[in-house]
């Protein structure tokens, strides 16, 4: 083997690896929205619907971060909702008894890191299938969570919390709680797309055998992700509690749901090993701009869902369509000197 | 040969290709009725081609195929079935929550008076069935449970209700104990006697002399020789079986032989292999040859710990590697090609660079931080090295060839700089190009110091890489041969248990 041959390291040029993609078309779309709910929708461009819509979408947009990560390796998570609830009565029950704010809210978080370790202990280390352990623990967390208040709620909270729960950052109409999530979102996008754990991530999901088979701990990266998974939820939960000043067993019920539309939306495949987070970040900021501005335009709550859920659709179905009418479409030459669809090296010797 | 009356069977030159690979080049075999033929040949020299062309599962490229002295092309397997043909594989797929009666019946029950299925009548008839066969099965319990031997039983029974012609076993004897082929043989030889004929296909060889009239050898896809039992021996038809020109094919350059770096003892794993030991040396290139199913590849996934063993040591370099992690084993010197490339390999999904630097990136981190310019740093010269053919980086494996994505696997494993390369199959299913590649490569390597565990099924590949060969039968080491002595015939012999060697 001599002579060693080189290559060069991307099959396509930079644009279009950066503008056609999966990630941008959600980016455009959801620029597109923006831009026609500013025009045509009556107090879009009003000054608080920033602040409301990031306050709606953040316990989505925390949550979505590493339920990103736990659907490429192609599990799931739909317990994370009642993790909230569990963590807001936590929150309640413990400050209603004594607890300052801070001190009740480091101990939830520690319960969802516990909810989180249980749901991963039986997935990666039971081999339990994901979706029926975390459907249990749904089940099981959100009961507990009810059981512990019944139908009262906390309402009673320090004010200085609760205040910094609605608060914007100095004059913007930023919301405070947008600067731990850019904190996590940063070190969520680290982790996927900037470290070893992150590559293990994706080949679990694409090939978990082939992973093992290449040292990957398999089974103790599905389980800090879980654990992750419980920790974020309850922040989640910890951050809907001071905002609405109420501990409730019910609190974001059903949410789940729509933290895994928005993540398939923005492009991860529900079985697995694709998908980037900034196309999951502009999902979530799809729905919530949508359902901001029919709401502003008086559409009910229903006729939102049914959009939303149309548009999911679209979005799951739109991948197979585009390969499945690039296959019948004659092959153009490629349009610049870059090869675009490069032809796999024949397989016969030298 | 009697040739006197016109064979239930004939097959003359029959030929069968996949894509470049030619899997069958001349097949021939004729089966009178009323007799039981067996088909032997080493592990892809063609059998299961030959059975497969007239099961109708593949069409022949070319020559004769004659049932009954009609010419016949089979389109599918219900063709074939059609004709009078069944054929029982080692392991029987039967529906598992069905009555083995339904089992039986699947797809052509009997139906009564307003198409209503008849289920006494078809009970009548399982029940007879089993009387003729002389085993005692109860038609009525489900499928699911029974011995992989009474599975065997139900698809012959199967094959007498349609009036099957030709049976074909397919190794049926793999995975029976000793009185479950004493009843296998009994009931092979009440349909011999009724006038079928029979191909039993079989790696063991005291089963073949004690059951079979005649013996037809395979070699390289190619029709050998056909004889009556009683007029040949064991011996004479293994040296048919390997008979052919290896020294100089597979040609490993002689490297000093130093330290051990790898040293198994007393491995075992219930149910899949017992008190293996062994040694690997600098330099050294151990073959593990044996029959497919032996426990080769469970020995080598155990000791890079992909799977777990219950008793034993590994060692590398002297020091002992945890059991079941294969990280302690990379982190230790050691890595693994393993046998089914696609699935266990590679992440064919992913790119070529991220293959190749798949099990170095931890190392390739700055500060915590990877990125793909690190990664395709570190990979491009490794795929350089292997001469990977691609055209940039970033693509994926997936539609590569299996010798390119082998080239890749083998790149990913020697960018780890390992002391030990444990490699399962290294040329199966790639181009004999690439194939004489791989086999430089390995030489050279060994030449550097590297010490080798080869997994190889084809005998010649072993004879002529390895230093020295260990064979194993049963999950056991049967034999360990230094290369003067590892004659095709010796090695032969340990893997179907004609000698018994302790390891």
């Amino acid at each position: 083997m001599t002579s060693p041959r080189t290559y060069s390291d991307f099959s396509q040029p930079l644009w279009r690896r950066v503008l056609l993609t999966r990630e941008m078309a959600v980016i455009v779309l959801t620029v597109a929205v923006v831009l026609y709910s500013l025009a045509n929708v009556p107090n879009f461009d009003g000054p608080l619907t920033v602040k409301f819509l990031l306050q709606d979408i953040a316990p989505i947009l925390l949550i979505a971060l590493p339920m990103t990560l736990i659907i490429i390796t192609g599990e799931i998570d739909l317990s994370v909702a009642s993790i909230v609830g569990l963590s807001s009565v936590m929150l309640g029950v413990l400050h209603d008894n004594g607890l300052s704010v801070p001190v009740a809210a480091l101990l939830a978080l520690l319960l969802g890191a516990a909810c989180g370790a249980l749901n991963g202990f039986l997935i990666a280390y039971v081999g339990l299938p994901s979706l029926a352990v975390t459907i249990g623990t749904l089940a099981l967390f959100r009961g507990i969570a009810v059981g512990l208040l019944g139908t009262k709620a906390v309402t009673e909270f320090t004010e200085r919390w609760t205040d910094l729960a609605t608060d914007t950052l100095g004059s913007s109409n930023i919301p405070v709680v947008m600067v731990p999530f850019v904190v996590l979102a940063i070190g969520f996008s680290l982790l996927l797309h900037f470290s070893t754990f992150g590559r293990g991530v994706y080949d679990i999901g694409l090939n978990d055998e082939a992973a093992h088979f290449t040292g990957v701990n398999v089974a103790r990266t599905k389980w800090i992700l879980f654990v992750l998974s419980g920790v974020v939820s309850a922040f989640a939960g910890v951050y809907y509690t001071l905002r609405f000043g109420s501990a409730r067993g019910d609190n974001a019920t059903g949410m789940e749901l729509q933290v895994i539309a928005a993540v398939l939306l923005g492009g991860v495949s529900i079985f697995g090993g694709r998908g980037r987070l900034h196309g999951v970040i502009a999902g979530v900021v799809l729905i919530g701009v949508i359902a901001s501005a029919l709401r502003l335009e008086g559409v009910t709550v229903n006729v939102t869902n049914i959009i939303i859920g149309l548009l999911l659709i679209a979005s799951v179905i739109s991948t197979p369509l585009l390969s499945w009418v690039a296959t019948r479409l004659p092959r153009k030459a490629p349009p610049s000197e870059e090869p675009t669809t490069p032809k796999q090296a024949t397989p016969a010797g030298v | 040969m009697t040739g006197s009356s016109t064979p239930v069977l004939e097959l003359r030159d029959v030929s069968k290709s996949f894509g470049p690979v030619v899997a069958l080049r001349a097949g021939s075999l004729r089966v009178e009725a009323g007799s039981i033929h067996a088909l032997v040949g080493e592990n892809g020299a063609g059998k299961s081609t030959l059975v497969k062309v007239v099961a109708g599962v593949h069409r022949r490229d070319g020559g004769d195929f004659l049932l009954g002295g009609d010419s016949v092309d089979f389109g599918s397997t219900s063709d074939s079935k059609d004709a009078g043909v069944a054929v029982i594989y080692q392991e029987p797929t039967l529906f598992p929550d069905l009555s083995v009666m339904e089992n039986i019946f699947m797809g052509r029950q009997i139906v009564g008076r307003g198409r209503r299925i008849d289920r006494a009548a078809m009970y009548a008839e399982a029940e007879g069935l089993f009387g003729r066969l002389g085993v005692d099965l109860d038609p009525r319990r489900p499928a699911r449970g029974l011995s992989i031997a009474d599975q065997q039983i139900i698809e012959i029974a199967k094959a007498i209700s349609l009036d099957a012609r030709l049976l074909i076993m397919d190794e049926p004897t793999a995975a029976l104990s000793g009185v479950e082929v004493e009843r296998l043989f009994a009931v092979a030889r009440s349909l011999r006697d009724e006038g079928r004929a029979l191909v039993f296909i079989s790696h063991r060889f005291d089963e073949v002399f004690d059951l079979c009239d005649t013996i037809t050898v395979m070699r390289d896809g190619s029709y050998v020789a056909t004889h009556r039992t009683e007029d040949t021996s064991s011996p004479a038809i293994v040296a048919e079986m390997v008979g052919r020109e290896v020294a100089d094919l597979f040609p490993k350059t002689p490297a000093e032989i130093g330290e051990p770096v790898l040293e198994v003892e007393g491995l075992q794993s219930r149910g899949v292999f017992h008190d293996v030991s062994f040694t690997v040396r600098r330099g050294e290139i151990v073959g593990l040859a044996g029959l497919v199913g032996a426990g080769r590849s469970e020995i080598a996934r155990a000791v890079f710990g992909v799977d777990g063993y219950d008793a034993g040591r590994v060692r590398l370099n002297g020091r002992e590697i945890r059991r079941r992690s294969p990280r302690a084993a990379i982190d230790a010197g050691m890595a693994f090609v393993p046998e089914d490339r696609r699935a266990q390999g590679l992440v064919t999904e992913a790119s070529v660079a991220r293959n190749v630097a798949s099990v170095i990136r931890g190392g390739l981190a700055r500060a915590g931080l990877l990125t793909t310019g690190a990664e395709n740093r570190a990979a491009g010269p490794w795929a350089g090295r292997l001469e990977v053919k691609t055209n940039a980086l970033d693509m994926s494996a997936r539609t590569m060839s299996g010798g390119n994505q082998q080239k890749v696997v083998i790149a990913k494993w020697l960018a780890t700089e390992p002391d030990l390369l444990i490699i399962d199959e290294p040329t199966r299913g790639i181009d004999v190009g690439t194939k004489s590649e791989v086999h430089r490569l390995l030489s050279e390597l060994a030449g550097q110091g590297m010490a080798i565990l080869m997994i190889s099924s084809e005998l010649p590949e072993v004879l002529g890489m390895a230093d020295r060969v260990l064979v194993v039968c049963e999950g056991r080491i049967t034999a360990d041969l230094p290369r003067a002595d590892a004659t095709p015939e010796a090695v032969m012999h340990a893997a179907t248990r004609q000698l018994e060697v302790a390891g």
